[in-house]
């Protein structure tokens, strides 16, 4: 099983150098170091969020209220920002943190406690908390000049070299690899999505392993949400509006499988870079962005029907033939 | 010391009658006339017969989605694509338009390009036996997507007056075409699951597709059909709703997979499959659009309806689950 999953990070690897090296052949400029190191800082975001979906996805779930809860706690960072400029901005990235939490956890709680499916609460939480933005913020933006200089400055920051932004993926990325792989509850991620019923056999809560999850996720938003809004200085209602669709493509191409318990932290980094190459591609080779969407579609769908192949169990034979029979 | 004990066994777990008061729709009954109550008490002009003919507008489109997705839900799957496949239902409307097309013309384009949609779908689910969550979350962006890339930020506008009809005419009084084609989809959709033999295998697939398909019933096929119906129905929704707003922007009807979505679980269709009745989706979208027509009377913004039904949707699963609860606490 694990050199299957080798030869799909392998397999995307050579996938994105080959599209890099086809758009160097026609655009040279774009394998600069400079404009590599962009594509990375541009998909940073991206690769934080698909790290918490992916540990929901993992366990059998689906979060798409990932855009919702970064734009609300982005929000919540950037009212109390505007409004208290004299707070330290690790206080801000504390609440915008606590608040993707309380979402996550508010999440996990339904799928845990009362049973329901996943996908159903999401989609209720997706717009709820998209309202609450609406409720606090009274439908107005919060612009560049309302936000203090702190609070712009730590995505854009430089740190060795590389934008703080990108070393906070960095970060994110090691924390998850080595938790997912040497904590118990890391494995009770794969053991909860892998098969439920034995893992409940094996002592690990399930209820309780997917609520973690959540709130892994949420917390991560919640990140994601303060480092979106700092970068763009800008907050308001629709911010990363249908963003939780890129989140669960970076998953479905990084070969985390849909149905639970197959995935690697590295596949869903290369899934997040593939989308983030792309992303940035298209304006280089002078593709309009609005081509955008339905690529990230075809993309997703040719990933899972890829990794459905790879997944494949054989059926039954319920009727012997009739030769074998007699 | 043991006694004789006589015990009654009812050779019927539960009358028809009881079963009728008990029943998810009774309730949903109950509360639409509740709510129709609420609104003719808040506002005075609820109950003028060309207001509530407006107000049918709120859940008529939408409803004839959610019959479609119904029944895919029964059969265990969902479609998160309807939105988008009414997005491109209604550029290529307005594509066509602009090279001419006359009124059937565009009706003809938008139904087809919504079952082109559904089968695109249906063979993704069931000819590859991908999982529909993923599947329709990429069909999504991607029907979506195409639409983005014909229209840009741009719009279609200028449709002939003639196909307002659809989405602006009257059958007769007060009662809209739109109004006319929801009921008879309602009851085409409650003949086609309650009374023929093809519903009787949505809900065997829904309980149990494997056994279902060892017992003789092409799953595959079933649900392929059930992805083309609702694509047919995104299409004509399409229509309708291009007709009524007459023009046409990608963004167009955004969101509306949530309500077609909590429209059937409301009604009391089971999420996870199996069980439902088109009766109680009728119910769910009439008080659907009363309370969406109700806030609006009120001046609420449109985004803190929509967090009304998100709040729905997620009541609506966790209610039985808690009153189960409850109820076997009080047992035990």
């Amino acid at each position: 099983m694990t050199s299957i999953l080798k030869q799909r990070e392998v397999q995307l690897v050579l996938v994105i150098l080959v599209m890099i090296a086809l758009i160097a052949l026609r655009f040279p400029s774009f394998v600069t170091a400079d404009s590599l190191g962009n594509v990375f800082n541009d998909t940073s975001i991206l690769i934080i969020l698909a790290l918490g979906q992916m540990t929901v996805i993992l366990t059998k779930c689906v979060d798409l209220s990932t855009a919702a809860t970064l734009a609300l706690s982005g929000m919540v960072a950037a009212m109390l920002n505007s409004l208290h400029p004299d707070l330290p901005v690790i206080v801000l990235i504390a609440v915008a943190l606590l608040t993707g939490a309380i979402a996550g956890a508010i999440n996990g709680l339904m799928v845990w406690k009362l049973d329901m499916p996943p996908i159903v609460v999401t989609l209720g939480t997706m717009t709820i908390y998209r309202g609450i933005i609406f409720l606090i913020s009274g439908g107005k933006w919060i612009n560049a000049h309302e936000m203090t200089d702190a609070f712009k400055a730590v995505p854009r920051d430089d740190f060795l070299g590389f934008p703080v932004l990108s070393w906070l993926a960095l970060v994110v990325i090691a924390i998850m690899a080595v938790a997912l792989k040497r904590l118990a509850t890391g494995r009770a991620f794969y053991a909860v999505g892998g098969n439920p019923h034995a893992a409940v056999y094996t002592g690990i809560d399930v209820g309780k392993t997917r609520f973690i999850a959540f709130v892994i996720s949420g917390t991560l938003s919640g990140l994601a949400g303060y480092l979106w809004i700092a970068r763009y200085a800008v907050a308001y209602v629709d911010i990363a509006l249908g963003f939780e669709l890129d989140v669960v493509a970076a998953c479905v191409i990084g070969g985390i499988s849909i149905a639970g318990g197959i995935g690697s932290v590295y596949g869903a980094v290369l899934g997040s870079l593939f989308l983030g190459t792309i992303k940035n591609a298209l304006p280089v080779i002078n593709i309009s962005p609005f081509w955008q969407l339905a690529i990230s579609g075809t993309v997703i769908i040719l990933a899972v029907a890829f990794n459905a192949r790879a997944e494949r169990r054989k059926g039954r034979v319920i009727l012997k033939k009739a030769e074998v029979a007699a | 010391m043991s006694t004789t004990e006589t015990r009654y066994v009812r050779d019927r777990l539960h009358g028809r009658g009881e079963r009728l008061l008990k029943s998810w729709e009774t309730l949903l009954f109950v509360v639409a006339v509740l709510i129709f109550l609420i609104n003719v008490w808040a506002s005075p002009y609820f109950l003028d017969p060309w207001n509530l003919s407006d107000a049918s507008f709120n859940f008529t489109e939408k409803g004839l989605i959610a019959f479609a997705l119904a029944l895919v839900i029964i059969s265990g799957e969902i479609d998160l694509s309807v939105a988008s496949i009414l997005a491109l239902s209604s550029t290529l409307m307005g594509f066509a338009m602009t090279h001419g097309a006359g009124t059937w013309e565009l009706v003809l384009i938008g139904l087809l390009t919504g079952l082109v949609c559904g089968a695109v779908n249906g063979f993704l689910v069931s000819g590859l036996a991908l999982p529909s969550i993923v599947v329709t979350i990429g069909t999504m962006s991607l029907f979506r997507g195409i639409a983005f890339i014909i229209l840009g930020d741009k719009a279609y506008t200028g449709y002939p007056a003639e196909f307002a009809w659809f989405g602006q005419g009257y059958v007769w009084w007060v009662i809209s075409f739109e109004l006319v084609l929801f009921v008879v989809a309602a009851i085409l959709f409650a003949v086609l699951l309650h009374a023929t033999s093809f519903g009787r295998t949505v809900y065997a697939i829904g309980n149990n597709a494997v056994a279902a398909r060892f017992s003789g019933i092409r799953v595959e096929r079933v649900k392929f059909i059930l992805f083309l119906l609702t694509g047919l129905m995104s299409g004509l929704a399409a229509v309708c709703l291009t007709s009524r707003l007459g023009s046409t922007r990608p963004s167009i009807a955004t969101g509306w997979e949530l309500e077609a979505v909590t429209m059937a679980v409301l009604g009391g269709i089971n999420i996870l499959g199996g069980s439902g009745r088109i009766g109680g989706v009728v119910l769910a979208a009439l008080i659907m659009g009363m309370v969406t027509f109700g806030f609006g009377l009120l001046n609420v913004p449109g985004i803190v309806m929509s967090i009304f039904v998100g709040l729905l949707l997620i009541l609506v699963i966790a209610l039985p689950v808690l009153t189960k609860r409850v109820l076997n606490r009080k047992k035990a």
